[in-house]
């Protein structure tokens, strides 16, 4: 007993952090997997590809995470299909950091210098080794700031998927706190482990910034 | 998969949905007014205060930054009525709107401070300006202005942010959704609907932010209208000079 907590509340409440874990590296890497292409294809100058991947990001960005969650949740079901409301919320968070990652890979990729493409192209090197070889590696160290400024997002949106009912930190402190009622010590236990989790994320992301500011100048 | 879909509780619920769409309307323009001024008084000071000013406020922007927005909700709603104060859910709602965006106001109008040239202060205060008059009327301006369009985009994302106060039972747009969709089964649909409905208002909210800004700053708008027929100029000249060369050759 801590706190007028059971030790095994305790514990159901970190089960729930560690599926907000979980959730977020789905997050990340379903976002990451889908949002490379939507960065590739809104820095391109194919008027259709930047156009679709344009669209598919205002949409994203204009609708919340709960909607997109819930019609996740409602769209597999409807689908015919009985999954656990990870998977809904994996959907979601892939739609939603990959709208986010692509547009701030964009601006990376958007960044390099056009003198980078028209050397590499009169090197005679193909469209797509221009970008895998020379674009995308200089692309990525000024993207790795921003990214992991992003990742904090990432965790703390996963909190959003308590509204499917999905298991994550949220949604166990909530249950804990329904039965001992103590919402300070629960949600503050609650705040502290999404903190820890956060903040040395966002501290990284500072420093990785002001070293890369550092070099570039 | 042979679903059929059904948009048919649109006609029966579209005044619950209004309702829901006021309310959400409500608690995002309180708290995002709100949550504006405490972020920019946080702001100052954390550029201009004493260094336990600068302590206290930048540890609150850590903390409100680095923990969810559902996680604080909870924490003031459930913490409150646990201390034995009834508050409504929409003022906790708006109280926990309000503290979120202040944290992210305060770094988006703190770059803004700190953008704005050293040179400025200096004159101004050379002309005789206190330095609490400096910050009013010759920095705050310039750093609103210039960071602006980081403003506007912090807005949208906080009134998609109200959405989860549906979670502490007010009667907003989101928890209009759930009552629906338990009512007709078509959670799917009435999600599609409020989908499109948060579409429209986040837009509205753009257009309506950047029309504000035009009205304030002017300035920004006659620099860019004069740049725009200078690059057009510029650029139809090019053309033309290439027309010319062509046509010697």
């Amino acid at each position: 007993m801590i706190l007028g907590v059971t030790y095994s509340q305790w514990l159901f409440i970190l089960t729930g952090a560690g599926w907000t874990l979980v959730l977020s590296v789905l997050g990340f890497v379903g976002g990451t997997v889908v949002g490379l292409p939507v960065a590739i294809a809104r820095a391109s100058h194919n008027r259709c590809f930047k156009m679709l991947t344009a669209g598919y990001v205002k949409l994203i960005q204009g609708i919340p995470l709960p909607v997109i969650m819930f019609i996740c949740y409602f769209g597999i079901s409807i689908a015919g299909y009985d999954l656990p409301a990870l998977v809904a919320a994996g959907i979601a968070m892939t739609l939603y950091s990959s709208a986010f990652l692509g547009e701030i890979w964009r601006g990376c990729i958007e960044a390099i210098p056009r003198t980078q493409w028209e050397a590499s192209e009169s090197l005679a090197l193909k469209k797509s080794q221009v970008l895998a070889h020379v674009i995308l590696p200089q692309a990525l160290r000024i993207a790795i700031p921003p990214t992991v400024g992003f990742l904090v997002q990432i965790v703390k949106n996963t909190s959003y998927a308590v509204v499917i009912g999905f298991f994550d930190l949220t949604y166990s402190s909530r249950v804990i706190n329904n039965s001992t009622f103590k919402p300070f010590v629960v949600f503050t236990a609650a705040a502290l482990i999404y903190f820890a989790m956060c903040y040395p994320l966002s501290i990284l992301s500072y420093r990785l910034e002001r070293k890369l500011r550092r070099h570039s100048r | 998969m042979n679903y059929s879909f059904d948009f048919s509780f649109v006609d029966t619920y579209w005044p619950s949905l209004l309702h829901g769409l006021w309310v959400s309307a409500e608690i995002s323009i309180i708290s995002l007014v709100g949550g504006f001024v405490l972020g920019v008084g946080l702001a100052v000071a954390r550029s201009q205060g004493s260094p336990l000013a600068r302590r206290l406020a930048g540890g609150f922007v850590d903390l409100t930054r680095n923990t969810p927005l559902v996680v604080q909700t909870f924490w003031l709603f459930f913490g409150l009525s646990a201390l034995g104060f009834l508050v409504p859910a929409i003022y906790a709602a708006v109280v926990a709107l309000a503290i979120n965006t202040s944290g992210y106001t305060c770094e988006i109008v703190r770059a803004g401070i700190d953008a704005v040239h050293y040179g400025q202060k200096e004159a101004a205060s050379c002309l005789g300006l206190s330095r609490a008059q400096v910050m009013r009327h010759v920095v705050l301006p310039q750093a609103v202005e210039k960071m602006y369009p980081s403003l506007i985009s912090q807005f949208v994302l906080v009134m998609l942010a109200s959405s989860i106060m549906s979670q502490i039972s007010v009667e907003e747009l989101t928890a209009v959704g759930l009552q629906i969709q338990s009512r007709t089964f078509r959670g799917f649909e009435v999600y599609l609907v409020i989908a499109a409905i948060y579409l429209v208002m986040s837009w509205l909210l753009r257009v309506v932010m950047t029309s504000c800004y035009n009205v304030a700053f002017p300035k920004q708008r006659h620099i860019a209208k004069a740049l725009s027929s200078v690059r057009g100029r510029v650029r139809a000249g090019g053309a033309a000079d290439a027309a010319a060369s062509e046509v010697k050759s």
